[in-house]
């Protein structure tokens, strides 16, 4: 044993054992990511049980799903409030999803296990998903129209399931015209209020020019303020159609609930549902939320705008980053002369690399915003003032932060891929008499082409992950309008935007009901880890296929 | 390349005759010159471009925190008679926000407004007072209340509120003043508080919630309480004033020379001409009495010359006749009684003090003296921020503030107006106030305290970056406490240990983490490790000692009994993977334990049980902030360290092998001792990325400010201080400029570590090629 110890095996292994935590961390980590955020879409199990607190306590039936269970000790339940049998000294408790958030107050409630019934998965067990209040879990008692009951039972839920599939087209056509329609003409009406003010406050006019531009303003605002009107019509015409159809739900403390079908997005019987009928049902709800847009404080529905923004952003800020990057690493390694002044700026732009991301936030909030911003608006926005245009967070000043928060990135990796490149194939080029410009733009930079790609991934992997700064210079928990749409000039860069990061922040932690935007959060979570690890791995593999290459070439 | 080199001298040679004629080649090389210098000079202009800009960053955010290093400056602006003569005293004055209108009071019953910065009369109101009325008292609400009020030698007061009202018309901003009478009644706005003639020698005025009070002592030793509490009718909206009055008995043993009364209408506090101030308690005024006397000057012979509240009358400044400037504000002794006790001190003048005046919204304030000289101090930073001599040898009987402390109203014994520039943005902010303890209001002793906002006016903004950088390091500390042996002992192992199958999955799995959104770890963090460990104290403690010694029980095992019986089937260079079962089973058990032991030794609840032994527990706190930045923070420090130690040269190991030492002695004598600079600057590499980590302390903590270093409690960083309060912020205000100050401490402190660490790692790098 002695000797064991003295020759080091085990010194050896705990070392491993240090290698073994790692990875069990890591892959703990993605596997849980992966198995909540996936699992949330699968249409999970209705339970149906008594529940009594104390023994002369009133019998109560619970419906909902099972969120999750977890053993604790009956002190710490006594302690927090709960009734546990005396004998007890390890208790189960289950986060019990019940819904129906407008009648009972809480969805999310802790039940004992050791105080409920065996668990019963009744066929008829019904959940909708509604477009306010959060999900209702019951049971389907009626159907109606106009009022009148139509039909009941298992009759009732044929027509109504029926009935659904037409309703939800036109209500998708209702949230088309409020999010898009109205949304483009408001913006038109808008843009004619800042003319109008920019004709107020231009000295040069005549009156008579004053008066005759205001003329032509009015009439596109009269234009503009009929097609709203048509809309609002169309619109309020459309909602007064769906309002028609109902069902009555029985909640689980036997209430009655009348739901107008125009709120429902969803209906499922979950125990009712084969595997296959489950698929169908994950595919639909997981393209619900890669496609839709968020509801009720971003704890429902979609993550479009954010996936939306975060990509954006991301294009805007390549554009912006690769040529700087590239040409000042080309500066750095070609042209400038290499002496103790450029060693010293390459240390500094690697080491800015490591400079804490909220000080380049802070230095875009100050410079960018409200220095450049700032001055922007005086010159060219004067009529706004002093509402902010390009003064205020927007998706371009968040590009340009990140822009230069990942510089460093894109100037080390494209400096490596440089300084990879034998120096034999840049003499040859000189040697035939091309100059220097020439051997760089046709020999040299084609070469180091993937070591520039390389770091371009790199950089937009880092971009993409990055929340803390753009708290600071545009990022918002709700963007009503996206920076793209189909008013002139299309491409808004001075509007704020969502983020697939914040979004996680937001709902997390920021949102009134975290319990309901938890399975959301893990799902928007494993759609960034995806896309980082994904564009990880490929800068990974370019670069490894590089070194591979120039090895074997400069052998 | 070298085929193509060869084709085009091929060419060349069989085409000469082809070529273009001189002036066209002449040409074409002009224009490759061209094209080539204007490449060099993009590529250097776009080069130099991304330079400047990074180092526009560091100039910025210097530029921004500069202006809280300067003191500020006051300049005498101009100086003129009196307006509406010198003939009659000044007895009060005051200014609109915007400077461009100011009001004077005068002992012979005028209002007189003036345009402040050249003194053009622009109205006279006339104060309703008695014709024979001679003002014996003046006293006034604190400034931004705007009320002030005379005494008369009839007894009689006269409460008065001053008016600025501003109009747009034209895009022209017109201010016009006036004068109300906040306590008018039927028989007129002044009040006969005598009532039988005594003259008012002392007056204090003040607003609070509770109304308009007045405390007047009168030349026969009376002292008079006022209250006039305005309830506002639910039912009309009506606002009724009810008046009530108190009498109270002067101190015998003094002469009083100045009273105050504060804003909650609690205390009232005289100074004396013996250097002491009288601390009543008036807050159940029908038994109000006197609670202390304290000695506020050095000797009994110095009177107290001027006393006036600072904003939010708590603190209470003095000034003597030996020029002495102290700050004094009620605390609580060891008895729970309130008493009168110093605070600070500040420059002192050359002459006997005769006025003070408190900023409108700042806790900063003036004092003058009767030479002359304007001292402009701030109390939480205790600074003297300016002196400046504005009226030579005569002293100052009236000074005022204008609204944004952007100027002094001085007006001197020859009634001499003075209009002071006053340029002081940042007076809250000294090196002792960000860094030392401070003495806060209201609190019994100095303490370093973060907290920049409040919903009162009132509130004095505290600045202590203490509390912040104690909790940037404590984070860092716990995370650096979880991540530096997991991280180097994982690197000896995969750099020296293990297969290099093995290792190249290793290697890229753990570096990719380095990648992940540190949003994602910091939100798992919050919402799932934090409530897991907060319900599974003891399996933290019980893995913390179980995993390891499992694995030397395994790897005993493994090496005497199941891989000899197995006839060594996995080779040397697998341990790793072997124990990861190991791991998993332990940590399972560890968990499914944890219920059991809270019950066998924490009676059933541990949380509970660390609170009874007066332990705090957070909920998100450095435990799980240690965890997860720690976990940020592995890959980092994994990743130097395993190349540093990798790229160990390997002659020095096989000499030391050679020579008959073990693996683990190679390692440790030969292989780390060479590798140490490497896996130092990586530590220092992973020390700055958690000292710059932002998102995993905002989401893992609850981000309030204490300075300790329990691993239970929370902290709050400098980083996540920043991304919490930047959005709050006014542009250019104080707090702004501290935020961005914050920002470039994080910024110097990153750098000059990476700096340091790239630094060691060159100079490794040059060591390993001359080996």
């Amino acid at each position: 044993m002695n000797n064991w110890f003295r020759n080091g095996t085990p010194w050896v292994w705990l070392n491993a054992g240090a290698v073994s935590i790692s990875l069990i961390m890591v892959a703990g980590l993605l596997g849980m990511i992966a198995v909540n955020g996936l699992g949330h879409f699968w249409p999970k199990a209705v339970a149906e049980f008594d529940y009594t607190e104390g023994e002369d306590a009133e019998v109560q039936r619970v419906l909902g799903e099972v969120s999750r269970s977890e053993t604790m000790t009956a002190a710490a339940m006594r302690e927090a409030g709960y009734v546990v049998p005396e004998d007890e000294e390890i208790v189960t408790r289950h986060l019990i999803k019940r819904g129906n958030r407008d009648a009972t107050g809480r969805d999310f409630v802790w039940y004992i296990g050791e105080n409920a019934s065996e668990f019963r998965y009744p066929e008829n067990a019904m959940v909708l998903e509604r477009l306010t209040w959060g999900d209702l879990i019951g049971y389907l008692k009626d159907y109606r129209e106009d009022g009148e009951v139509v039909a009941e039972g298992d009759e009732a839920r044929e027509r109504f399931t029926e009935r659904l599939q037409e309703t939800s087209a036109s209500v998708q056509e209702i949230g088309r015209i409020e999010r898009f329609e109205i949304g483009a003409v408001n913006y038109e009406i808008e843009q004619i209020r800042l003319q109008q003010r920019a004709l107020d406050l231009n000295p040069q006019l005549s009156d008579e020019e004053r008066a005759e531009q205001a003329a032509l303003l009015d009439e596109q605002r009269a234009e503009f303020q009929e097609r709203y009107d048509a809309l609002e019509d169309r619109r309020n015409e459309l909602r007064r159609e769906v309002r028609r159809f109902a069902i009555t739900a029985e909640l689980m403390d036997g209430r009655e609930q009348e739901v107008v079908l125009a709120d429902i997005v969803r209906a499922t019987w979950p125990n009712d549902m084969s595997v296959p009928a489950k698929a169908r049902e994950y595919v639909s709800v997981f393209w619900d939320f890669v496609s839709g847009f968020p509801r009720e404080a971003n704890t429902e529905g979609g993550i479009l705008p954010a996936i939306f923004g975060t990509v954006l952003m991301v294009i805007i800020m390549s554009i912006v980053v690769t040529p700087f990057g590239v040409l000042a690493a080309i500066y750095l390694r070609e042209y400038a002369k290499q002496g103790p002044l450029v060693r010293t700026i390459r240390i500094s732009v690697n080491n800015l690399a490591g400079v804490p991301s909220i000080v380049f936030g802070v230095f875009g909030l100050g410079f960018f915003i409200y220095f450049l911003g700032g001055a922007i608006d005086r010159t060219f926005y004067p009529e706004a003032l002093p509402a902010p245009t390009y003064g205020s967070p927007a998706i371009i000043w968040a590009s340009l932060t990140l822009a230069l928060l990942t510089l460093p990135v894109v100037i080390v990796s494209t400096e490596e891929g440089l300084s990879r490149i034998p120096s034999t194939i840049r003499q040859g080029s000189l040697a035939l008499g091309a100059t220097k410009a020439e051997t760089l733009w046709r020999i040299v930079v084609p070469l180091a082409a993937p070591a520039m790609m390389t770091g371009l991934i790199l950089a937009v992997a880092r971009a993409a992950g990055e929340v803390a700064p753009l708290m600071l210079v545009g990022v918002v928990k709700l963007a009503p309008n996206l920076p793209i749409d189909g008013s002139f000039p299309f491409l808004h860069l001075d509007r704020a935007f969502m983020h697939l990061g914040f979004h996680i922040y937001d709902v997390g932690f920021q949102s009134p009901n975290v319990e309901a935007g938890r399975p959301l959060v893990y799902a928007t979570a494993l759609i960034l880890v995806l896309l980082i690890i994904v564009l990880n791995v490929t800068a990974v593999t370019i670069r490894n296929h590089l070194r591979e290459k120039y090895k074997s070439e400069s052998d | 390349m070298n085929t193509v080199s060869s084709d085009n001298s091929v060419t060349q040679g069989a085409a000469a005759s082809q070529l273009p004629s001189g002036s066209a080649r002449a040409r074409l090389r002009r224009w490759r010159g061209v094209k080539d210098v204007s490449a060099k000079v993009l590529v250097a202009t776009f080069g130099l471009a991304v330079v400047g800009a990074l180092a526009l960053i560091f100039i910025y955010l210097f530029s921004e925190v500069m202006p809280l290093l300067q003191s500020g400056d006051s300049d005498v602006r101009s100086s003129y008679e009196a307006p509406g003569g010198s003939d009659a005293e000044t007895v009060h004055v005051g200014s609109n926000r915007h400077r461009s209108l100011a009001v004077r009071f005068t002992d012979d019953r005028r209002a007189i407004f003036f345009k402040p910065i050249s003194g053009d009369i622009t109205k006279t109101v006339d104060l309703p007072l008695p014709e024979d009325a001679v003002v014996t008292a003046r006293a006034q609400a604190e400034p931004r209340t705007r009320i002030s009020a005379v005494g008369l030698e009839t007894g009689e007061v006269l409460i008065v509120e001053q008016e600025f009202s501003e109009t747009f018309s034209d895009g022209q901003r017109h201010v016009d003043g006036d004068i109300k009478f906040p306590m008018e009644s039927e028989d007129g706005p002044l009040l006969d508080i005598a009532e039988d003639g005594t003259a008012v020698r002392n007056l204090a005025v003040q607003r609070g919630s509770g109304g308009i009070s007045l405390a007047v002592e009168l030349a026969d030793g009376r002292l008079e309480l006022i209250n006039f509490a305005e309830t506002t009718s639910f039912m009309t909206g009506e606002t009724t004033v009810e008046i009530k009055r108190f009498s109270l008995e002067s101190p015998e043993d003094a002469s009083i020379t100045r009273m105050l009364m504060d804003i909650t209408g609690r205390v009232l506090l005289a100074g004396d001409d013996a250097g002491r101030v009288h601390y009543f308690d008036i807050s159940r005024p029908a038994n109000a009495r006197r609670l202390d006397v304290r000695q506020v000057m050095e000797d009994d012979d110095v009177s107290v010359t001027a006393m006036e509240y600072l904003l939010g009358s708590e603190s209470l400044i003095v000034g003597g006749s030996d020029g002495r400037v102290t700050q004094w504000f009620l605390v609580r002794d060891e008895d729970n009684v309130r008493r009168l006790q110093q605070v600070r001190s500040f420059e002192s003048h050359d002459a006997p003090i005769r006025t003070i005046a408190p900023e409108y919204g700042r806790k900063g304030f003036a004092t003058a003296d009767e030479s002359g000289v304007v001292k402009v101090h701030y109390s939480t930073s205790q600074r003297t921020l300016l002196t400046q001599r504005v009226a030579d040898n005569r002293s100052i009987r009236t000074l005022a503030f204008a609204p944004r402390a952007n100027a002094l109203y001085a007006v001197d014994e020859d009634e001499r107006f003075h209009i002071v520039d006053v340029n002081n943005a940042h007076p809250e902010i000294s090196v002792g106030a960000l860094w030392g303890q401070v003495w806060y209001e209201g609190r019994s002793e100095g303490a370093y305290v973060w907290q920049s906002s409040s919903a009162t006016d009132e509130f004095e903004p505290k600045f202590s970056l203490v509390p912040l950088t104690v909790g940037t390091l404590k984070a860092a500390f716990y995370a650096m406490l979880f991540a530096i042996p997991l991280a180097i002992m994982g690197a000896i192992y995969s750099a020296y240990f293990m297969s290099p199958r093995m290792r190249s999955t290793v290697k890229p799995t753990i570096e990719i983490m380095e990648a992940l959104p540190t949003v994602i770890l910091g939100f798992l963090a919050g919402l799932w490790l934090a409530p897991f460990v907060e319900s599974n104290l003891p399996s933290v403690f019980s893995i913390l000692l179980l995993v390891p010694a499992s694995m030397l029980l395994f790897a005993w095992l493994w090496t005497r009994v199941i891989s000899p019986s197995l006839g060594r089937l996995i080779p040397d260079g697998w341990e790793a993977a072997i124990l990861i079962p190991v791991v998993l089973l332990v940590g399972w058990f560890c968990v499914w334990i944890s219920p059991s032991i809270e019950i066998w030794f924490f009676s059933g609840d541990m949380r509970q049980w660390l609170t009874d032994v007066g332990i705090t527990y957070d909920q998100r706190n450095a435990l799980v902030v240690g965890i997860a930045m720690g976990f940020a923070v592995i890959p980092t420090i994994y990743s130097i360290s395993e190349d540093a130690v990798f790229n160990v040269p390997k002659h020095l190991t096989q000499g030391s092998l050679a020579l008959g030492a073990t693996p683990w002695q190679t390692m440790m004598k030969v292989v780390l001792l060479t590798a140490s600079p490497g896996i130092f600057s990586a530590v220092m590499i992973g020390f700055g990325r958690a000292v710059g980590e932002t998102m995993i302390v905002l989401m893992a903590t609850g981000n309030s400010p204490v300075v300790n270093f329990n691993i239970f409690e929370g902290m709050r960083t400098l980083s996540a201080n920043i991304a919490v309060e930047m959005g709050e912020t006014a542009v250019g205000g104080t707090h702004y400029r501290i935020l961005f100050l914050a920002a470039l401490v994080l910024f110097v402190l990153t750098f000059v570590v990476n700096t340091a660490a790239e630094l060691v790692r060159q100079r490794l790098r040059r060591k390993y090629s001359s080996l």
